[in-house]
């Protein structure tokens, strides 16, 4: 529509708000980050002292710096691909190909995957922390107790606290993606499956023939979807982590380092030094993962 | 009830051998599906349904027999979480910050949407792009700069101000949701209230905001949720002095972190039911919507 009589007025007045909030407490902030990167400022002096890249050249130097970014990378690989075969696994069982109604009590399994994904991750990590706890008061080592096997130190060995983490992220995020994937396995058409099914083929060639091929949009939007959840992770290394991001940083993410370095250290130039390098490795992901997984939409 | 019949014959097919081997299924096959899905059902439940329990447990009980059912019910726990641990103050701050910030969303996000996605003016797409350009940025860049700014407002530490960055925070997927939604309507109807004399502003109230409810639906669910949940924002503009102002999150990472030094783990059990609770009953209410406001982003 063009404007029409007395449109600018309208359009002005219904902009104003919104775009003043955005202006104000979301533009200005991430400008003003990538100038702050560049200064020493911690928060007293009036005007930040301009440094260079000191910042940069510090941070490369920093050890937990590239710990946080290794674990970044882990979570990078670990959590989709986790995530995205069990999610597709389930979704598989559920429908049982595509096009179909899928099993009974499909809709209640849904219902159930999908409940953690509304709990606070906050929340989820004061839960687990009871799951976790490194002696046989936990329930995952009460359970090996009950089996007769040792006690696992599950946020306390630094080798496997990471996973302990993952493994969490995991459960939350599973029935997110069986739900999704189940709607997409649904409106494959009924037609395409009896084919198959006439022609002889197996569940397995099923799945990756036909329905993973015609469910590869949805696959690709999941894995984007993941891959930033791979650069936050804050809240739960918060919550759940001992001595949050430890043992002796063997959990800790750039994000946590940045609330640290900001909240705890006063070290907001460098903090925000922190925040450019995280942006810089997301947006790397993403542009990365646009030019590998564009292909050709099968058309059905 | 018998699951191993055959399937009938619908119509008559060219090879009905070999469609009723693959569409009758392998009952071990299918029982291990079953086992599969049950399986990740428990490890769902078994969590949430292990920290119920426990908060009617003693502290002795808890450490001694963890995977044990409480002997007898004890109330006390809740009532200590629901007073000493402020769990109902920290409820009531969650209701107020998150009704007030989605309704904003809601308003300010409809309103820009409906401009953006319906009037053509020098710089509309400009204003488009800066806003959805908002859902690529972690939001731990500008964390250091927006500290700074809403304490220069003089907002730290106050609801307007977490009110405010929620909402500013929100706008990026609610007005690319929302600008998507507007342009799928119909115009004939706006334009002929147009005609017939109707303002603008009344348009857009009267006419396109119930022809946007399923949209605005939606959207208003995954912000209630994203909000509800979120917990670096509250710790970042709520900190530490103000504890009678903070919200749910917080309240409970605080509690847990407590819980360790006054020996009262029924008691924090109790503060993380009464968390997952209401989450769950509101989730059981509206299951459906949820999973297709939290999916919406997903599916486009």
């Amino acid at each position: 529509m063009r404007l029409p009589r007395g449109g600018a007025r309208f359009v002005f007045g219904f902009l104003a708000l919104p775009v003043l909030l955005y202006l104000v407490f979301m533009i200005g902030p991430y400008l003003q980050a990538f100038y702050l990167a560049f200064t020493d400022w911690r928060g007293v002096s009036a005007s930040p002292h301009f440094n260079g890249i000191d910042n940069f050249v510090k941070l490369f130097k920093d050890e937990v710096f590239w710990k946080a970014v290794t674990h970044h990378l882990v979570l990078l690989v670990a959590l989709p691909l986790i995530t995205l075969v069990i999610g597709l696994f389930f979704a598989f069982l559920l429908n049982m190909g595509g096009g179909t109604k899928g099993v009974r009590g499909s809709k209640f399994y849904q219902a159930v995957f999908f409940f953690p994904q509304v709990l606070a991750v906050a929340v989820i990590g004061v839960l687990f922390q009871a799951m976790y706890r490194p002696d046989k008061a936990g329930v995952l080592n009460g359970l090996l107790d009950a089996l007769g096997l040792p006690s696992v130190g599950w946020l306390t060995n630094p080798n496997l606290a990471l996973w302990s983490l993952i493994a969490v992220l995991v459960w939350q995020s599973v029935g997110f993606y069986v739900v999704l994937f189940a709607a997409g396995m649904a409106s494959i058409p009924q037609e395409v499956i009896e084919a198959a099914e006439l022609d002889g083929c197996s569940k397995a060639r099923m799945f990756f023939q036909v329905t993973l091929p015609l469910l590869w949009d949805t696959v690709q939007v999941a894995w984007v979807y993941l891959g930033i959840a791979a650069f936050d992770g804050f809240a739960l290394v918060a919550t759940l982590s001992v001595d949050r991001g430890g043992p002796d940083g063997a959990t800790t993410v750039l994000p946590l380092e940045i609330w640290r370095n900001a909240f705890t250290f006063s070290k907001y130039g460098y903090a925000s030094s922190m925040g450019v390098a995280l942006f810089i490795l997301s947006l790397t992901f993403a542009v990365l993962t646009l030019r590998v997984t564009r292909r050709e939409r099968i058309e059905y | 009830m018998s699951v191993t019949l055959d399937p009938p014959v619908e119509r008559p097919t060219p090879a009905p051998a070999r469609r009723r081997v693959n569409r009758g299924g392998n009952p071990v096959l299918s029982g291990l599906s079953h086992l599969a899905l049950v399986i990740w059902a428990g490890t769902v439940i078994l969590p949430i349904l292990w920290t119920f329990l426990a908060s009617f447990k003693t502290n002795t009980q808890i450490f001694t027999q963890p995977l044990g059912l409480p002997s007898s019910i004890h109330w006390d726990s809740w009532g200590r979480a629901w007073d000493k641990a402020n769990i109902g103050r920290y409820l009531f701050n969650s209701v107020l910050v998150v009704g007030l910030s989605t309704a904003g969303t809601m308003l300010l996000g409809a309103m820009a949407a409906y401009v953006l996605a319906r009037f053509s003016f020098r710089g509309s797409r400009f204003l488009y792009v800066m806003f959805v350009s908002g859902m690529v940025f972690p939001v731990f860049l500008a964390l250091v700069p927006l500290f700074f700014v809403v304490r220069n407002l003089g907002l730290l530490d106050t609801y307007t101000g977490l009110i405010l960055v929620y909402i500013a925070y929100s706008l990026p997927f609610t007005v690319f949701f929302l600008t998507a939604f507007f342009r799928t309507l119909p115009s004939q109807i706006a334009e002929a209230a147009i005609i017939d004399g109707a303002s603008h502003t009344r348009t857009f109230f009267q006419i396109m905001v119930p022809m946007a409810k399923p949209g605005l639906i939606s959207i208003t669910i995954f912000n209630v949720i994203g909000q509800w949940n979120q917990y670096l924002l509250p710790i970042v503009l709520l900190s530490g002095n103000v504890q009678d102002k903070w919200v749910l999150t917080q309240g409970i990472a605080n509690i847990s972190t407590n819980a360790g030094y006054q020996a009262d783990w029924p008691g924090l059990f109790a503060a993380l039911s009464m968390t997952i609770i209401p989450a769950l009953v509101i989730y059981l209410i509206f299951q459906r919507q949820i999973q297709a406001g939290l999916t919406s982003g997903a599916i486009k």
